[in-house]
């Protein structure tokens, strides 16, 4: 038999072709065996160093922790950037579900961007275990069977700071609000808490979102009175506000700065020096106990070399548990009904290094502490990322909006 | 209290004065990207990213070096300068020829890739850069209360703006660099090195930028993306300017700058808009801009 040179050519030609088809029976055999985590947050504008790629690198982490690969089941974690807009999330959300096979969302930052997320997820029966976002919508009235919401809330942020500040004597308020569904949420929440407290709201100014500038606000508060001037906004136009404050000799003058939403990462963004005094909520701090202590080191080195913010470690902590339900379940059971491993999340008690014992509201609202910060003085800091001193804590029974007073559709009677 | 239109008169003036000052950042930025567009004829997109770099350049010679803030002004405009100069030599320079665009494609890349390098290295959230000691305190000025700082911001721009304006339109170096621009082969006959001088343009252009950067570090945190935020709406002030044209965007930045302060306290949702909002009403009305020739 003499081999002609079509033969030849044809045996080439079809070589690449028959391995790509083995390879793709193999993908497809493995993807039933395989659970795919969708990081989807900000990787390149202002909530980047609060999220981003560090969220990532703390999934990855819960997913070697949870030992889920010796029980021979395959978790692949992918991360996209949202750029903050709700038109590039729900793109990339689509082509993830629809094409990918990704079955569950986390993270997502950016208030407008979780709620697109919140009815994409549960169109399509997947799972959201929200970290970034603030919005306490998301667990009110735009609840969902299929979402977890996992760190801190709007509410949170405003019964433990505001009440703080009221409690101190700040009667007056006007608020400087980041104009989308995150700010106005933020100053909503506070607004009330503030006028439940006897405390009364003067005035707001709502700025867009990102913005750099916010000399013009800080004088439209100023000119206010109030004793209390409200930040209803996060990353760097939080920063940048309470620096230009600074500036313009706001807090020298009597009033007072309030940053409802203040991260780790933005107060090494200040420096100690600007942001000593700075009294602050959240539900993480990498120095708190002994527990975060020990989590944060076996993190590792973070992306950027930063210690991890509350919704990193939110990632970490819903990635956790949520391998254990689909671990109980199987990975089939699990890829074929999100809301099915979203129910038996909040059946199971959760405990991690980070948060430490808590669980899960019918509503989706995840329970935890919330602890109540105030910025060391450079003097008292030990150096850089030794930033807070604890003032109080809120157990978690009472840390979060009362399941009654959200509306939220799953827990009407 | 006066009150004028519904506003306490205190306020206003207030954010008249502030509006001066985002206008001496625009007039700056605008400025530098007026003379590269009148000499060399490329809409340097990169200029948003140059103006990151040197508040970047002033917060490392600061924080590895112990550099304070007055020999930054010097050394970071003439560092980026330099980096100008490398990146006219080896890329800008082969784009004279062509359409515009490719000029502005070429710089939005460059523009991007800085901005991502950046990134990776120092994070989203900013570094801290604090004002000279020097220059902190403020001015009692009765209706407001104005940080020393910016006032220098002002005072500072206004000088630069006015020595550029008179290098171009009244020295004979001006003239030549104009002249080169109508045709530069005549005036290169006339034993004039044009290529270098149209490079030399390029790093003064890119240093004005980074010198606008290090006035912005103690103001706004020195983040990656702080440049991004600022080069869309100095575009604006170009374009409505008139493009190329060295007083037209002065002016425009100034006035830009106060309508856009005005906006803030009068339809504040409005204010990242109204400039844009100008624009597409001189580019329909004016397309030349206001102080450009058709």
């Amino acid at each position: 038999m003499s081999l002609s040179r079509r033969s030849v050519l044809g045996v080439a030609a079809g070589a690449p072709l028959l391995t790509s088809s083995l390879s793709l029976r193999q993908a497809r055999a493995q993807a039933q065996n395989t659970i795919r985590i969708g990081v989807l947050n900000d990787q390149s504008g202002v909530y980047r160093d609060l999220s981003g790629p560090g969220s990532t690198h703390c999934a990855r982490f819960a997913v070697r922790e949870s030992g889920i690969a010796q029980a021979g089941i395959n978790v692949e974690v992918i991360e996209a950037d949202h750029q903050n807009r709700p038109d590039v999330g729900s793109t990339v959300m689509r082509q993830w579900m629809d094409r990918d096979g990704v079955d569950v969302i986390l993270d997502v930052p950016t208030s407008s961007v979780a709620l697109a997320a919140n009815t994409l997820v549960r169109e399509r029966n997947k799972v959201f275990l929200c970290s970034g976002a603030a919005t306490s919508d998301l667990t009110g009235p735009a609840c969902s069977p299929n979402t977890i919401h996992w760190t801190y809330d709007t509410w949170m942020l405003a019964n433990s700071t505001g009440r703080a500040m009221v409690a101190a004597g700040g009667q007056t308020w006007f608020f400087v609000t980041a104009d989308y569904a995150f700010g106005h949420a933020l100053e909503r929440d506070t607004s009330a808490f503030v006028t439940a407290a006897g405390g009364r709201v003067i005035g707001s100014v709502r700025h867009p979102f990102p913005n750099t500038d916010f000399s013009s606000f800080l004088l439209q508060a100023q000119a206010s009175r109030a004793q209390v001037i409200g930040l209803a906004n996060a990353g760097a136009d939080t920063t940048n506000a309470i620096k230009q404050a600074a500036e313009f000799g706001i807090t020298r003058r009597g009033q007072r700065i309030a940053g409802l939403l203040v991260f780790i990462t933005d107060v090494d963004a200040l420096g100690i020096e600007t942001a000593q005094g700075l009294v602050l909520s959240e539900t993480f701090y990498w120095d708190l106990n002994d527990r975060t202590r020990a989590f944060t080191r076996a993190l590792g080195t973070m992306p950027g070399n930063i210690r991890p913010s509350m919704v990193q470690a939110g990632c970490y902590s819903a990635v956790l548990h949520y391998l254990k339900a689909v671990r109980e379940m199987g990975v089939a059971a699990a890829k074929a009904n999100g809301a099915e491993v979203v129910a038996r999340m909040k059946a199971m008690p959760t405990d991690d290094q980070a948060f430490g014992p808590g669980s899960i509201r019918a509503d989706g609202r995840k329970l935890h502490p919330a602890y109540l910060f105030q910025v060391k003085t450079p003097q008292e800091s030990s150096g850089r990322w030794d930033f807070y001193r604890l003032l109080g804590e809120t157990p978690a029974d009472r840390a979060f909006r009362p399941m009654a007073e959200g509306n939220c559709a799953l827990v009407r009677s | 209290m006066d009150m004028i239109f519904g506003v306490p008169a205190p306020l206003l003036f207030g954010q008249l004065v502030l509006g001066l000052i985002n206008g001496a950042f625009y007039a700056m930025l605008s400025l530098g990207l007026a003379v590269i567009f009148g000499l060399l004829n490329i809409i340097n997109f990169t200029h948003g990213a140059q103006f990151m770099m040197g508040a970047f350049v002033a917060w490392m010679l600061l924080t590895y070096l112990g550099i304070g803030y007055w020999w930054a002004l010097l050394i970071a405009p003439i560092v980026v300068g330099i980096t100008g100069i490398v990146i006219e030599r080896l890329f800008i320079s082969r784009l004279y020829k062509l359409d515009h665009l490719y000029g502005l494609l070429l710089t939005f890349g460059l523009a991007l890739i800085i901005e991502g390098s950046f990134r990776n290295l120092y994070g989203s959230s900013g570094q801290p850069y604090r004002i000279p000691p020097e220059l902190t305190g403020a001015w009692d000025l009765g209706f407001m209360f104005l940080p020393v700082y910016r006032g220098w911001v002002v005072i500072v721009a206004l000088a630069v703006c006015l020595a550029t304006w008179l290098l171009i339109e009244k020295t004979s170096l001006g003239a030549k660099l104009r002249a080169a621009t109508e045709n530069p082969a005549l005036v290169q006959a006339f034993g004039i090195n044009v290529p270098r001088m149209v490079m030399l343009t390029y790093g003064a252009g890119v240093a004005l930028a980074a010198l606008a950067g290090v006035l912005a570090a103690p103001i706004y945190s020195v983040n990656p993306q702080m440049g991004a935020n600022f080069i869309i709406t100095v575009f604006a002030v170009v374009v409505i300017g008139g493009m190329g044209s060295i007083l037209g965007s002065i002016v425009t930045g100034f006035v830009l700058g106060v309508v856009e302060g005005l906006t803030r306290v009068f339809y504040p949702e409005l204010s990242s808009t109204v400039v844009f909002i100008i624009m597409a009403i001189v580019l329909l009305t004016r397309p030349a801009g206001l102080f450009g020739r058709a």
